[in-house]
């Protein structure tokens, strides 16, 4: 099979691979150290490697990494970190929303870009919106919560600076990738 | 069920105010899960490392034929392949290790790789290194195996007849007597006169349960990295709930169990399916073999097909009861599904059967408990350890009985409940606060109102109580060891061999420390699961590590709070009674002060951060003056006092049940709770929804009321889960739900949140009182799920999951049962 040239852009680093037409972008993702996105199922169905694509939640593991060519991909350790966490990731810490964690990158992921196009969610659009990403621990009643304490925080933040937001905040419309359509989650398909 | 319950106040109880403890700090762990800083075992990588796969039995049970691994050795890339004819007798010694203290049965044990049969689908045969992950998985199309299909067993009640096939082959276990050659353990308690007490009744209900296999479902597959070390130490960094497993994997490797270190990462969620070895002897052997470091990383098929399942169970409750609603008697008998191999079966069977009467006082008990090997995926530890399928039959049983006795399911309970001073089935005496009226009555009273129904959508409430252990069987010599110190500046470093799966175990630790030595858990860190650098903990299982570890670093912290306010006292010359640590400094305060005793005025906000406490202030001798502790620290260690101190937590130990009649005392305390549900059956579909849960159990003590809350509410969603949708579907051997989207766990929609209500008797055999939650927390929710159907159709469904079909034919069922007045 040759090898397909792809342009990965990974939380504001730019990387230039010649990848075989068959990996998933989880796997090119983890491969070039972006282990904060999780690999749970490789089939779609927990949303632990949920990362932003043009704005967009997708699950890596149903997108193949030559299809997010040129893409800005984000992941949740592209939000934030340990000295300047991210509102949605403090918020999640603080609410005792994390318990084994290994769910959580693609929670805070999922709200990210439910809070992107929806900053004042009812709980039903927080669950709807959550509803691709299995937690077993938590019951989810405390990732909700955080949710809603980070749409607050915010919305509070926004409102006192409307222009501080970063340029992988999502802003940029997902129709220039091929592989935002395929990754999608909808949220309630499931079942 | 009534719904007009009002609780009573609870009984008197002292709960000395604290600093620390109880508050919803910020998780010491949290924030590095958050930002995805946190390295799980599958993150982890090494310079010139292979990759490994395993080979699996196709089917549940067969004769190996042929297995020539000669081409995929040859396939460029491979760098290893190993099969049972490479490990001489190595065999995986299905029981905990050091655990038991009794023999395994004979000829039961896994072997590491599958040479002659294979007994269940999954049994690993092979093992491949290779340069890259692509090449592992592409050399086990060229594993050249056949197999000759042989009678397998299916069901534990086949299994148990006498011409069945055997598990173990014709030479197994010659002494088992006719009938026998599959049983796995047996277990029995005989307490009172049954016949006797039958005799009294006035009525005698009889029916049967059957639960069924339940994937643990975590999120994180099984993973891990292995390599040998400059000492020629096999080095093993794993997700796992039992670092001590180094010597599980010395022992099949027969190497010294000084020459393997496990490294633990932080675990992706375990609920018992990584107590028991996953990938840890692959990596050793294949590191061995190699000499370079390998990477496993199971896939969710794998972490499905590989590991084990909760035991479907099967369980028929006789009780006696007189119309005044005493119980009179109890019969019960309990039969389990081991699958292939014992693993903790023996275990898992004791705990079902010391709880199978529930939290009652019964003085006439008969319990029978067998379980037998089939070709089915192994059973073995998960999340309440046997206690959810006794809660399941015997809950579901207490409300048929008030039925049948035209009682309130909850006026029947008040009768029989276990009090504090009264003993269980097994004649262990219960010594902790026994709150089970408490909790159910708070859990019922927080439904409200009654939503009302309509001809299809019927409301049903019920609840559920029960008991459940925590802690290790108390013939196991349990023990837990801590290292806590303090550092110049007044940090505090714990060292503790404590597995996180993800509880909170570190966290809980951290805040203890924070607690005794008067710091704030910022100030707090921790080193954890590491079998070299890190005092051995024990096991991430059986609710124990808050028990045991927490006592640990609660001895450790004390032994160092003793040197500082020694210390403290002399530089601020008044005697150590005067003195308490708090915020970060040592102070003198009016009369004797402990930790255990300080009044909470002395509290000021937790807020005050520790490093703003850089100077001494008041007056020497008097109250109020202070030092920093760093201070102390420093003039401590200028002068040789040990900051430092290691100490083992022993669990008290007592001799094993009288295996004739069960009796004894097997565990070191109990938790008690309730879940309270309300759901609305639809009768035309057969769906059931959630529409209320309510979960009350007392703790003890909360450490972290944030961190408890979770496990309540994960545990609440758990069982929620087994009573609605969990069923790992195994037909003849074969699993037919390898994956997330066939076995379903319940997602952010599926049920609302559970409203949790903490009870704090204080009364707990852990720090500050603790009662253990982890596993409690699951148990009483199926059941209460059962009672709620049986309340809106009018009939029971007797089998997890309430599937639309079984919701059904019971709404059938009961389409002419008289319901008396919910209210009455």
């Amino acid at each position: 099979m040759p090898k397909k040239k792809t342009v990965l852009r990974v939380n504001g680093r730019q990387h230039e691979l010649a990848l075989d037409p068959n990996v998933s972008l989880l796997q090119a993702l983890r491969d070039l150290g972006y282990t904060d996105v999780k690999n749970g199922c490789e089939i779609g169905e927990c949303g632990a490697c949920a990362v932003l694509l043009n704005g967009a939640a997708v699950n890596s593991c149903m997108v193949l990494a030559w299809q997010a060519n040129g893409a800005e991909i984000v992941t949740n350790a592209g939000l934030g970190t340990l000295d300047r966490p991210h509102p949605i990731q403090e918020a999640f810490a603080d609410a005792g929303a994390v318990q084994c964690g290994y769910c959580t990158p693609g929670m805070v992921i999922s709200t990210k870009a439910l809070l992107d196009r929806n900053p004042n969610p009812s709980e039903a659009e927080i669950r709807e919106a959550l509803s691709g990403n299995l937690c077993r621990c938590t019951g989810y009643a405390q990732i909700i919560e955080a949710v809603g304490v980070a749409a607050r925080s915010l919305r509070e933040a926004g409102e006192a600076s409307r222009m501080g937001q970063r340029a992988t905040d999502g802003s940029r419309s997902p129709s220039n990738s091929p592989g935002a359509d395929q990754g999608v989650r909808r949220g309630g398909e499931r079942r | 069920m009534s719904d007009r319950v009002t609780p009573k106040p609870l009984p008197p109880h002292h709960l000395p105010p604290l600093k620390q403890i109880g508050k919803p700090l910020r998780r010491v762990d949290a924030l590095g899960k958050a930002v995805g800083a946190t390295q799980y075992a599958a993150d982890f990588s090494m310079p010139n490392m292979l990759y490994a796969k395993v080979f699996r039995s196709p089917v549940p049970s067969a004769r190996i034929v042929r297995l020539d691994v000669s081409k995929a050795r040859a396939l460029p890339g491979v760098a290893c392949v190993l099969t049972g004819a490479d490990l001489p007798n190595a065999k995986l010694a299905t029981d905990m290790p050091g655990q038991t203290g009794r023999s395994a049965r004979k000829g039961s044990d896994a072997p590491v790789l599958a040479t002659d049969v294979v007994r269940f689908h999954g049994e690993p045969i092979a093992l491949i290194a290779a340069e890259s992950l692509e090449v592992a998985e592409a050399a086990l199309q060229f594993i050249d195996f056949k197999y000759e299909a042989l009678p397998g067993v299916f069901c534990p009640e086949e299994a148990l007849k006498p011409d069945s096939p055997r598990v173990y082959g014709e030479s197994a276990d010659p002494d088992a007597g006719a009938g026998d050659h599959n049983v796995i353990a047996r277990w029995k308690i005989r307490k009172g006169d049954v016949e006797k007490g039958m005799a009294q009744a006035d009525l005698v209900v009889e029916n049967t349960y059957r639960v069924p296999f339940v994937e643990h479902a975590y999120l994180e597959p099984d993973a891990g990295v292995g390599w040998l070390d400059e000492q020629g130490v096999i080095n093993l960094r794993i997700c796992t709930q039992v670092v001590e497993h180094f010597r599980t994997v010395a022992k099949a490797l027969g190497i010294p169990q000084n020459r393997v270190r496990v490294q633990g990462t932080m675990v992706g969620g375990g609920f018992g399916s990584k107590e028991d070895v996953t990938v840890e002897i692959f990596l050793a052997l294949l590191a061995r073999a190699t000499g370079r470091p390998v990477k496993l990383v199971y896939t969710r098929e794998e972490a499905f097909l590989a590991t084990s399942k909760r035991h479907p169970f099967t369980i028929t409750h006789r009780t006696g009861v007189k119309r005044t609603g005493r119980i009179t008697a109890s019969e019960v008998k309990m039969v389990a599904d081991s699958g292939a191999y014992p693993y903790l079966t023996p275990y898992v069977l004791l705990y079902a059967t010391g709880m199978a009467t529930g939290p009652y006082k019964i003085d006439n008990v008969r319990v029978d408990s067998v379980a037998a090997a089939t070709n089915q995926p192994f059973t073995s530890a998960f999340r309440g350890f046997g206690g959810p399928q006794a809660a399941f039959a015997y809950e579901s049983q207490m409300d048929e009985i008030a039925r049948a006795l035209i009682m309130d399911p909850l006026a029947f309970r008040r009768i029989n409940y276990l009090k504090t001073g009264e003993t269980t089935a097994t004649g262990q005496t219960i010594r902790s606060a026994a709150w089970s009226e408490e909790c159910a009555t708070r859990a019922v009273a927080a439904l409200g109102d009654r939503t009302p129904s309509s001809p299809t959508r019927k409301i049903g409430r019920g609840f559920a109580s029960y008991f459940q252990s925590y802690g290790r069987i108390t013939w196991f010599h349990d023990t837990s060891r801590a290292w806590v110190g303090m550092e110049m500046d007044g940090t505090v470093v714990v060292r503790c061999g404590v597995p996180d799966i993800g509880a909170g175990q570190s966290n809980s630790l951290c805040q203890i420390a924070a607690e005794v030595l008067g710091v704030s858990l910022e100030r707090v860190s921790i080193y954890a699961t590491d079998s070299a650098l890190t005092p051995l903990a024990g096991t991430s299982t059986a609710t124990r590590q808050l028990y045991m570890s927490g006592n640990a670093v609660l001895q450790a912290a004390g032994v160092v709070r003793a040197s500082l306010v020694k210390k403290a006292a002399e530089m601020l010359g008044v005697s150590p009674e005067e003195v308490d640590l708090a915020d970060g400094k040592a102070s003198v305060v009016h009369g004797p002060r402990s930790v255990a005793t300080r009044p909470s005025s002395l509290s000021s906000s937790l807020e005050e951060d520790d490093r703003t406490a850089s100077a001494s202030s008041g007056r020497q001798g008097e109250p109020g003056a202070r030092i920093p502790l760093a201070e102390v620290a420093a003039k401590c260690a200028s002068e040789g006092l040990p900051l430092a101190h290691l100490a083992q937590f022993n669990a008290p130990f007592t001799e094993g049940i009288d295996p004739e009649t069960g009796q004894g005392d097997i565990w070191p305390d109990f938790t008690f709770g309730a879940h309270a549900v309300e759901v609305a059956v639809d009768v035309e579909t057969g769906e059931i929804e959630v529409l209320k849960s309510v979960a009350c159990h007392d703790v003890g003590r909360a450490i972290n009321s944030a961190a408890v809350r979770g496990q309540i509410a994960g545990g609440s969603h758990q069982g929620l889960g087994y009573a609605l949708m969990e069923e790992y579907v195994v037909e003849k051997g074969m699993t037919k739900t390898p994956s997330l989207a066939e076995y379903l766990i319940p997602t952010s929609c599926d049920f609302p949140a559970t409203d949790v209500i903490v009870l704090e008797s204080g009364t707990g055999v852990g720090p500050f009182g603790a009662k253990g939650i982890g596993e409690p927390s699951l148990t009483p929710a199926a059941p209460a799920v059962a009672n709620a159907v049986a309340d809106a159709l009018g009939a029971r469904i007797f089998s997890l999951p309430f599937t639309p079909e079984k919701v059904l034919a019971a709404a059938d069922a009961g389409k002419d049962v008289v319901r008396p007045d919910p209210n009455w």
